[in-house]
Order: C-alpha cells, then sequence, then structure tokens
C-alpha cells in the first residue's frame, strides 16, 4: 500500500501545459511543460500579484530585535542542568583511561558520560588498527573526550577540570604541506571515509590514500576527466598557469552549536541550533536506538548556520547521554572556543591551474590539481566549478584530501566553490588580460551551457556592468600615489537543488483563518515570511494574518537550510496546498453566494466574492462563521520539477544552476599593504523572489561574508602545540561595520517554468563570485594579481614585492 | 569558559586598597579592578584566577583630568574622557587620538587609563590558558613560531609586545605615572622606565610593587609651538589591535625642528623611541625627504621574524605619514 502510494505521489498525472519562460522585463517566451493535475495555475510575475514577490518586513521582526525570539541557547527547563565537555590539550593522543570519580562525587555534578563513539570525523576503512583502544583516538586539540552535567554552569566548569584523563602521546601535524610530506606524522593509521551531510562536503568512497594524502577524486557524478588535456594545451594559442592559496576559514555564527536535550521515559525531546531538525531526530535516533516516532526536534529561531548546524554532534550526544543518566534536561552550548576549534570549518587550499585557450577566448583545456585540509574530516575539495561554468572539450579536475590534526572541516556556504572559483575566475581574468580582451566580452564568448544560470549571467553583466560603471575601467596600476584604486567582476555558479520529500500542511480552521505547517527551520533567512507571504496570496489575506509554524519535526517534513534549497522546496508545496485548501473552502462558502459555482469563488482583500458580483464580497471571517464548516486541512508535496531533475533523490539537482555576478571597486594602500573594498555591486538571480527584500538581506549578507573571508578570516594554527592560537572574536578577524563596502544589488526576477512558484535559492550563489571580484580588482588597481588569500597586509605586501 | 568564585571588596581608599593589595600571594592572589576590561577578559580566559577583586572605581577622587600645569589624569580617568575633553584634545592631540582609537566606542566608556597601561599583552599564546598550563613547555624553547603581530625589535629572548596604546602617545610626550601605597610612600615613575618586556609567568609587566596602586599618568607642559600627531595602523578601521603605533611630537620654528619626540608602539616588547629618527630631524628644516629618511633610520636595525617581516615596510610608512601629519597639523 505505502509502495503503491508512493508510486503514484512519485509520478503524478500530469497535464501538458504552456507555460511563461524567461526573465522579466526581457523577451519572454511560453514554454510547454508537463505539470502535475493537482497543481494550480502558474503565477503570473510579481507586479501583478499581491503578497507574493512583495517586500514585507519579516514577520519575526520585532522578536528578534526585541529579544523576544527564543533561541536554544535561551531555552529555560525546570530542573535543566548544565554540561561541560572534557577537551584534549594535546593533537594527537591515545586516551589510556579516564577517572571520573572526583567529579562524580562533586556537589551538584549530576551526571558523567565519557564518549564512546566519534562523530564529525573520518573513519578508518577498516577499524581494526585501532580496535583494541577504549576509547576514540584524539586527533586534534580540543577534541571532545567526555562531559560533565552539573545544576550550575559554573559547577559543571570545576567539574570538569576534576576528570583525570591519561594520554599517549603521538606525533602530529596541522600544517598542509608538511602533512602532505612522506615523513610526516600519520594522522589517520589507515584509509578513511567521509559521508557528506545536507550541507555537502564528504567524499566518494574508496578512493585511494598515501599516508596522509587521499585521492584523486574527479568530483562530483559527471565530473569524470574528458577529452586529452595535453592535446587541449598544445592547440591553446594561450595558456595561464598558475598556483593559488585559500585559507581555513571557521564557522562565527552569532548563535554557537547547542542543544537542551531532554530524556524523559516517553521519549526524548532536543532543543536545537540547527540547520535541519530532522536530522538532529534521525541521528539521535540511530545512536539511542529510539524509533523517530519518540523523539521530537525544536527549532523555534536558529542564531545562524552556515553549513556546520546539522545531525546531534558529539556534544549532542554527549548531552543526550548525560540527559538519560540524571534523568533532567541537558542544555549544552558551545562556547566560543569550542566553536572555532570543533565545530566546522571551510577547508584550505593549494590549486594549481591551467587553462588553455585559444586567440578568441575559445576554452581548450582546463586542468586543475588541489590539495586541502579539512582537519580529521575529509571533503576538502575546490568544488564543481571548473566543470560547470564554462564548457571546454578537454577538462580535468584532480582534488586531493589531506588529513591533519585540526578540528573537522564541515559545509560552508558555497563549500568548495568559494575556493575554486577564487582561482577560476582569477585566471579567467588573467586570461581576458593576455588575449587583450575585456573580461566580459570573454565571458560572453565562453559562458554558453544552455542552463537558465547561463541566461540569467548574460543579462546580469549587462545591467551590473551599467550600474557600476565598468566603462570606468582603466589600465592596471593606474594611480601615481600610494592609494591605488581599481575595479574588478568575477561570476558565481551554484547548483539549484530541491528537496522532493517536502510536504507542506495547511489549515484553514472554521473561523476562517489559516495556517502553514512544515518541520523546516528559520535560520535566519525569513522562511517563516515566505510561507506567509505564498499562501496568504491563495487566500486573499495578507502575510501577518496566516499562522506559521515550523522548526518542530511534529509537522510534515521539511528540508535541511543546506544548498540554498529550503525556499525552493517549500513554497511550492505551500502554494499547491493552499491552493487546494482555498478550492475546498471555495465550495464550502458557495452555498452563501447563492449556490455559486465554486469555480466562480474569490478571495481578496480579507473578503470572499462571486466573480461578476464583486459588491456582493463580504468578510471572509463572517462567511466562515455562517457557513460553519469542519476544518479544512491539505496536504501538499514538492513533485519533482516539470522538466525532472539531472540527479534525482532526497537531494535533487537540477540541470539549471544559479547564477550571480559581482563587481568590486578596492583601494589598495601598497604601502602598508591595507585593502579596503570600497564597493560592490552584485546582480542576482533566485528564480522568482518570493521577497525582494529578505533575498537582497541574504545576497548582501553573502557578499559580506566574502568580504571577509577575501580580507580578513584565518584560521592560526600553532604548528608546535597544534592549538589553533585565535579561537576567539577578538584575534579571528572578522570584517566590521566600518569594512563593510556600499552594497548594490540588482535582483532578476527568472520564471523558469519548473515548479508552481518557481522560487530558486540564494544563499550560497551570493557568497562565491566575492573574493575573485576583489582580486580582480586588486589586479587592476595594482597591476599585481594576488593568489593567496586572506588579502592582509602580510600577503598584500609579500605580493607587492614579488 | 566560566570563572572562579571570587570575592569583591569596593574600596574607598587608596590606603585601603594597597593594604588589600598587599597581601596578595601567588595561592591567594589580590588584584586591583579598575574598568574591569582587560581583567574581565583574562578570568574568562582562565589566565587570571583571582581570590580577591579590590575594586578602585568607588575610591573618590581618582578620576579627576587637571590641566593646569601640564595634564594630570587621575588613573580612573576613561579613555573616552581623554578622547574627548576639550582641553585634552587641544593641547595633547596624540594622547587624544591614541585614546580616541583604542578598542571599541563601548570599551573606551568603561577602561581607564590606569588600566589600560597596566593591560597584559594581547600576544595569542599568552591569551591562550593552554600555554599557562600543560602546554607550557611547548612555550618556551621554541618561543612563538606564530609572530605576525610580535616584535621586530629587541626580540631575540621574547617576542611580545605591550598593548597599550596610548602608551605610545603618553611616552612621546614623556609622561610619568604615579605609585601610591608602597613602602615608601607615593612615587613618581617615568613612562619610559615603567615598562618590562611583557613575559607570560609575571603578574605584571610594569616596575609596579605589590601593594602599590597607580594613582594618576602626569605629562609636563608642552613647549611652545608643539605640534603632535598620532596614527595606529590596524587591518581593520572598526576594531583592531595595530600593527604598529607611532606618535609624534615636534617642536617647530617656521619649518626647522627644534625638538622631536617619536615613539612606536607594537614593535618592540616596550614603546620604543625612533632616537636616530629624532636626532636626523632636529635643526633641519622638514621636507618629505627628510621625513623619509627619518622613517628609514627608524626602522634600521629592525630583526623581523618569520613571519612579520611586513612590519617593518609598515612602520616605516606610519613613522613618515606620522611626522609629516605632525608638522602639517
Amino acid at each position: 500500500m505505502a509502495t503503491e502510494n508512493q508510486a503514484r505521489a512519485d509520478r503524478p498525472s500530469l497535464r501538458s501545459q504552456s507555460l511563461l519562460y524567461g526573465i522579466v522585463g526581457q523577451e519572454m517566451r511560453q514554454v510547454t511543460r508537463q505539470v502535475p493535475d493537482d497543481e494550480p495555475p502558474q503565477l503570473p510575475v510579481n507586479a501583478e500579484l499581491r503578497s507574493i514577490g512583495k517586500s514585507i518586513p519579516r514577520l519575526d521582526a520585532v522578536q528578534k530585535v526585541t529579544g523576544a525570539a527564543k533561541y536554544t541557547f535561551d531555552v529555560q527547563l525546570p530542573g535543566m542542568l548544565y554540561a561541560r565537555q572534557i577537551v584534549c590539550p594535546w593533537p594527537h593522543a591515545r586516551v589510556i583511561s579516564i577517572d571520573t570519580s572526583a567529579a562524580e562525587r562533586h556537589p551538584g555534578v549530576r551526571a558523567v558520560h565519557v564518549l564512546e563513539t566519534l562523530l564529525q570525523s573520518a573513519r578508518l576503512r577498516d577499524p581494526e588498527a585501532e580496535a583494541r583502544n577504549k576509547y576514540p583516538t584524539v586527533r586534534f586539540a580540543g577534541q571532545t573526550v567526555a562531559a560533565v552535567a552539573a545544576e550550575t554552569q559554573r559547577i559543571a566548569d570545576q567539574a570538569a577540570k576534576l576528570v583525570k584523563v591519561e594520554y599517549e602521546r603521538l606525533p602530529h601535524v596541522t600544517d598542509l604541506d608538511a602533512a602532505m610530506d612522506d615523513e610526516a606524522p600519520i594522522v589517520f593509521p589507515g584509509p578513511v571515509e567521509q559521508p557528506s551531510t545536507a550541507g555537502g562536503g564528504g567524499a566518494p568512497e574508496g578512493l585511494p590514500q598515501k599516508g596522509n594524502v587521499r585521492g584523486p577524486n574527479f568530483g562530483m557524478p559527471g565530473m569524470t576527466p574528458t577529452g586529452d588535456i595535453d592535446q587541449g594545451l598544445a592547440e591553446a594559442d594561450v595558456i595561464v598557469e598558475t598556483e593559488y592559496r585559500t585559507q581555513v576559514q571557521t564557522h562565527v555564527p552569532m548563535e554557537t552549536h547547542g542543544i537542551v536535550a531532554d530524556w524523559q521515559d516517553d521519549g526524548l525531546t532536543i532543543y536545537a541550533s540547527t540547520q535541519h531538525t530532522h536530522s538532529v531526530r534521525d541521528e539521535a535516533a540511530e545512536y539511542f536506538d529510539l524509533p523517530k516516532s519518540k523523539i521530537r526536534v525544536i527549532s523555534d529561531f536558529t542564531g545562524g548556520g552556515f553549513g556546520a548546524k546539522y545531525g546531534i554532534n558529539n556534544f549532542g550526544l554527549l548531552a543526550i547521554h548525560l540527559s538519560q543518566k540524571a534523568g533532567a534536561p541537558v542544555r549544552m552550548m558551545l562556547d566560543r572556543r569550542e566553536e572555532h576549534v570543533s565545530a566546522g570549518n571551510r577547508p584550505n587550499s593549494l590549486q594549481r591551474v591551467r587553462i588553455g585557450a585559444k586567440q578568441d577566448g575559445t576554452l581548450t583545456a582546463i586542468d586543475v590539481i588541489s590539495w586541502g585540509s579539512g582537519g580529521i574530516a575529509g571533503g576538502a575539495g575546490i568544488g564543481f566549478c571548473f566543470n560547470a561554468l564554462y564548457p571546454c572539450p578537454n577538462m580535468r579536475t584532480e582534488q586531493y584530501d589531506v588529513f591533519t590534526n585540526a578540528g573537522p572541516c564541515a559545509a560552508f556556504r558555497a563549500p568548495g566553490q568559494v575556493q575554486g572559483i577564487f582561482s577560476l575566475e582569477q585566471a579567467m581574468d588573467e586570461l581576458a588580460d593576455r588575449l587583450q580582451l575585456d573580461p566580459l566580452i570573454l565571458r560572453d564568448r565562453i559562458d554558453t551551457k544552455p542552463t537558465d544560470d547561463m541566461l540569467a549571467r548574460a543579462h546580469e553583466r549587462k545591467v551590473a556592468a551599467e550600474r557600476f560603471g565598468w566603462s570606468r575601467r582603466r589600465p592596471p596600476n593606474a594611480d601615481a600615489g600610494p592609494i591605488k584604486r581599481g575595479i574588478g567582476m568575477a561570476q558565481a555558479q551554484w547548483v539549484y537543488v530541491v528537496s522532493p520529500p517536502t510536504t507542506v500542511e495547511v489549515r484553514v480552521a472554521d473561523d476562517g483563518s489559516v495556517s502553514v505547517y512544515n518541520s523546516t527551520q528559520d535560520v535566519g533567512t525569513g522562511t517563516r515570511t515566505v510561507l506567509a507571504q505564498v499562501v496568504a496570496e491563495e487566500f486573499g489575506l495578507n502575510a501577518e494574518d496566516i499562522g506559521v509554524f515550523i522548526g518542530d519535526t511534529r509537522f510534515p517534513w521539511g528540508p535541511p537550510s543546506g544548498g540554498s534549497r529550503v525556499t525552493a522546496s517549500v513554497t511550492a508545496p505551500a502554494r499547491n496546498a493552499a491552493y487546494a485548501a482555498a478550492r475546498d473552502l471555495a465550495a464550502r462558502l458557495a452555498p452563501l453566494f447563492d449556490d455559486a459555482d465554486p469555480d466562480d469563488i474569490f478571495f481578496a482583500d480579507g473578503k470572499v466574492g462571486v466573480r461578476g458580483k464583486e459588491g456582493a464580497a463580504r468578510p471572509l471571517k463572517d462567511a466562515a462563521k455562517e457557513a460553519k464548516f469542519g476544518e479544512i486541512s491539505k496536504l501538499a508535496k514538492r513533485h519533482d520539477d516539470y522538466e525532472g531533475f539531472a540527479v534525482p533523490g532526497e537531494l535533487s539537482i537540477s540541470r539549471h544552476g544559479l547564477g550571480g555576478v559581482q563587481f568590486a571597486e578596492v583601494a589598495v594602500d601598497v604601502e602598508t599593504g591595507v585593502v579596503k573594498v570600497e564597493r560592490i555591486v552584485a546582480a542576482s538571480d533566485c528564480g522568482r523572489p518570493i521577497n525582494p527584500k529578505l533575498v537582497e538581506s541574504q545576497v548582501i549578507g553573502g557578499i559580506i561574508q566574502g568580504v571577509s573571508y577575501a580580507i580578513y578570516e584565518d584560521r592560526i594554527m600553532d604548528a608546535a602545540s597544534g592549538h589553533q592560537l585565535n579561537a576567539n572574536v577578538d584575534q579571528y578577524k572578522m570584517v566590521g561595520s566600518r569594512e563593510t563596502p556600499a552594497i548594490e544589488v540588482l535582483l532578476m526576477e527568472q520564471i523558469g517554468a519548473q515548479s508552481s512558484t518557481d522560487a530558486r535559492g540564494i544563499a550560497e550563489a551570493s557568497n562565491v563570485a566575492t573574493s575573485a571580484a576583489i582580486a580582480n580588482a586588486f589586479y587592476n588597481a595594482t597591476g599585481k594579481r594576488i593568489r593567496t588569500l586572506p588579502m592582509n597586509p602580510a600577503n598584500v605586501l609579500a605580493t607587492l614585492s614579488a | 569558559m566560566a570563572m572562579n568564585s571570587f570575592e569583591w571588596v569596593d574600596a574607598t581608599t587608596v590606603e585601603q586598597a594597597a593594604g588589600m593589595l598587599a597581601e596578595s600571594t601567588e595561592q591567594r592572589p589580590v588584584i586591583a579592578k579598575a574598568g574591569g576590561i582587560d581583567l574581565l577578559d583574562l578570568m574568562k580566559e582562565g589566565i587570571l584566577a583571582p581570590m580577591r577583586l579590590v575594586n578602585l572605581k568607588t575610591i573618590r577622587g581618582l578620576d579627576e583630568i587637571d590641566t593646569e600645569n601640564g595634564l594630570s589624569l587621575g588613573a580612573l580617568v576613561t579613555l573616552d574622557r581623554i578622547d574627548s575633553d576639550p582641553q585634552v584634545r587641544a593641547r595633547y592631540l596624540a594622547l587624544s587620538d591614541a585614546a580616541g582609537h583604542a578598542a571599541t566606542p563601548q570599551v573606551r566608556n568603561a577602561a581607564t587609563i590606569g588600566g589600560n597601561l597596566l593591560q597584559r599583552p594581547r600576544c595569542w599564546y599568552f591569551r591562550h590558558d593552554h600555554f599557562h598550563g600543560e602546554g607550557a613547555d611547548e612555550m618556551g624553547s621554541r618561543g612563538a613560531d606564530e609572530n605576525q603581530h610580535h616584535a621586530i625589535f629587541d626580540n631575540d629572548k621574547n617576542a611580545m609586545v605591550q598593548a597599550s596604546t596610548p602608551a605610545t602617545a603618553l611616552v612621546a610626550y614623556d609622561a610619568s605615572a604615579e605609585l601610591a601605597g608602597g613602602a615608601n610612600g607615593s612615587r613618581v615613575v617615568k613612562l619610559s622606565d615603567f615598562f618590562l618586556p611583557p613575559e607570560m609567568q609575571r603578574a605584571h609587566d610594569a616596575r609596579i610593587e605589590t601593594g602599590e596602586v597607580m594613582t594618576r599618568v602626569i605629562v609636563p607642559p608642552l613647549n611652545a609651538g608643539a605640534k603632535a600627531a598620532y596614527r595606529k595602523q590596524t587591518e581593520r578601521d572598526s576594531y583592531d589591535w595595530p600593527i604598529c603605533d607611532v606618535a609624534v611630537v615636534l617642536t617647530m620654528e617656521g619649518q626647522t625642528v627644534q625638538n622631536a619626540s617619536i615613539v612606536m608602539g607594537w614593535v618592540a616588547p616596550t614603546p620604543r623611541r625612533a632616537a636616530e629618527s629624532e636626532r636626523l630631524l632636529i635643526g633641519n628644516r622638514l621636507t618629505d625627504d627628510l621625513a623619509r629618511q627619518a622613517a628609514r633610520a627608524a626602522v634600521a636595525g629592525a630583526t623581523p621574524l618569520a613571519k612579520n617581516s611586513y612590519k617593518v615596510p609598515v612602520l616605516e610608512t606610519v613613522v613618515r605619514r606620522t611626522i609629516l601629519a605632525a608638522a602639517a597639523g
């Protein structure tokens, strides 16, 4: 039965329909698509809608700015205990013994738990090498070993110091280049595997591994080498051959990782600062052998998440054990040092890039070899931009993971792609320079894949160049004084992905009020608001009239906030369910209008009426009261895109991507090495923007994070001790208010004719091009290529004097 | 990390505070608290675990600014007041600017000049409890491998630098600290002699004895026609510790330099005088070229470490720019 239902759900009956397609304001055309029968008619363009496409303030804005919004950090439960982890001070060590007795005797301590299984790490393919060890081997300074729960945070902190751990120290290596040496200390005693999370990362299974170096990995499916690199290079008129280095960027969300675990006899409740409520539930079920039906995960508000907040993690595993042992809720929030050191980071990279081209710009070869270290985790690749952005007959992307004794990498806002674009788009700028082509003209010639993102970028290049004033571009190093100004641009590419299991429920109560339900969480992007806007459209209501219930696994399955997929995944089924509920409501209200045809019933401005008799429309509230109908509930699932997917599955990948083009203006003080980004113009696409203000807010955030990565952020590891030295927000430098450039966002409305809302993602695409655009502006300013990030005075002065 | 429990005592007189501070031992540390800015950092990072804090803010009369004869700043005067006091700004511009460019507006509202001068180094080894505990041995012989923010002069033994940036300006103005409560009563120490090269294992990086309280900072009157400038070179404008900072005080007659005081912070363990640069300026007409020569002289003899050679050209630039800014002012 389930299988049959499943099959029916996956293959809805279809109707052939002509749909509007293209970029609004440009020439649009009709395309024919196969549309599931139960889906509503295509929405017109945003200008013709009254709720969707409007820049209303986010519904929870007041809650957030007044502090009323309750984050996991704010959760207080009766009898709640506070936890503290015991972390290893050594970067590589075998745990010989652990004595918890003194901690257990400490007044106020309610439970102590030693970690048996280590998460957030690559795992030995053959566990035999460490099978006789009683405890997980420590492979980075700051790795968690155990935890205590006590009645106050202070007692927990004191008791943590009473846990006696005996270590046998092992040799360690934290530096990428040093770890690649044949004689380097070995991080893992054999080959390892690393699955990906919903945010990305990970690496294919079964790759060769020699010492700390694992690979080659040729990338995602479909990225296997094509053609013949040597021949491609032989055919080239110009070859650009360069080496690039990018640094480790750590995750610094406002709210650190954390959970409150409440183990009760009849089930487990977890409050989590997470990017996926269901991933927390599923991992808790797996590691505690509980049925998923007995676990509830709540995330009312998540204080930021850039790819690292999935699952329960080591701290969550410990907190749940502690709650089970103590019989009380346990709060475990990471402190800022733990967040920097152990909660995930963007891996560094060393990239060697060779690109060959004909005189007219035609690409003949793209050859890339890269090494990166995600510490004790795999997934330090450089994305898929080399393969996805510009077609080329001869292409090879050979990527290696290098293990080091450092905290694990995790997905981080366009994992890999940010590193890859930094080199690819600088190499393209260099190529344009060598060919004496305007960088925009080169892109016009080589950005030719038949995809929606290609069409978007072509348009974005035009509008952004005009707004930015690209025609002001001067030859490199044109300023005589020490402050040199320059401009540059770079392109973005990111996947457009959807989670088809996404299911949304819309209810109409008997008073005519409407609510919407989905388990997805809001990491700060405005998910509540866009859901309300989409549902309100179908009922002629305002977004603030809609009850939005999210962030709870009791609601129908929602997508992870990863891969920029939430809006694309939830808005289409939300509209489909709202449409079905509205039609049902119309049928129930029709008797009030002289038994009008339900198809003629319309909802607008809080009223219900009959077409042709608009004057007789009456408040929906009154009509509902009089009609006395029972509550209406409709569920709708995210159908596949009308054209299907290139890679179907829980993470369905479209053959179309997301584009984006960014232009940067910088001022470089060549005497001090200080780079100031003065202005960024970003042209962005996200399909149909449901709330342009929220989209722009994400693009601005992506640019700020990109500037921060390009100029300031850098995890500093001390090779001798194996410790991160700047695991705080004083010495780990991030962009501040005065370093934030003037930012202008030009947002496209692109109708792809793929779903009932045609919404796509934006978060990651907005972060991809920034560092390369700044680097190209740096070249225009100074006449020198900066191939090492961050562009801080040390790296800048080294570049300028080279 | 959270802190241990401790006692808090509101002192009412310098003598009372000094008496309590004199009882400090390694096992039962008693520590003075003024603005509490650096202290809170150190306690949260587990570098300091006082048994008792002596709150100096409750002592009356330590927060006065007197501009009658030179400048006298009570030790509890906040950085914000030094930045915004019109008399201080009019006469001691380099000090005013140094105070105004320290930290953030919120910190400047609370941080005192006494606490600022007595703050511990920002060295990231110093600020990491690992290197005060289990990892102490890893520091000793090797020194700091990640030395991008460390000293480029006098760094053969210890490369940590004094953190205070107002100190750079105060040394340029030839200021002194008044210390009270010691065995021999009140004494005045020139700031140029006051600071010690920071060390991991020491309680203070200055010549202040256990049981002493800093009560005032005293700046002598300026020569007529004195001009000054201060530049703090950071990676970020919003909030940052410097790569280097420079204070220049010139006495000019026309375009000719009569007297010069040039002090550089964050490049040596303690604020460093650019004596050779001063010598080059004095008696000569200040030109761009002379400023360039003086700046070059300021970095002569620098011994940069593996990761901080970039500080040498930055310092040279900032010295030149600050000399020219002072002359133009």
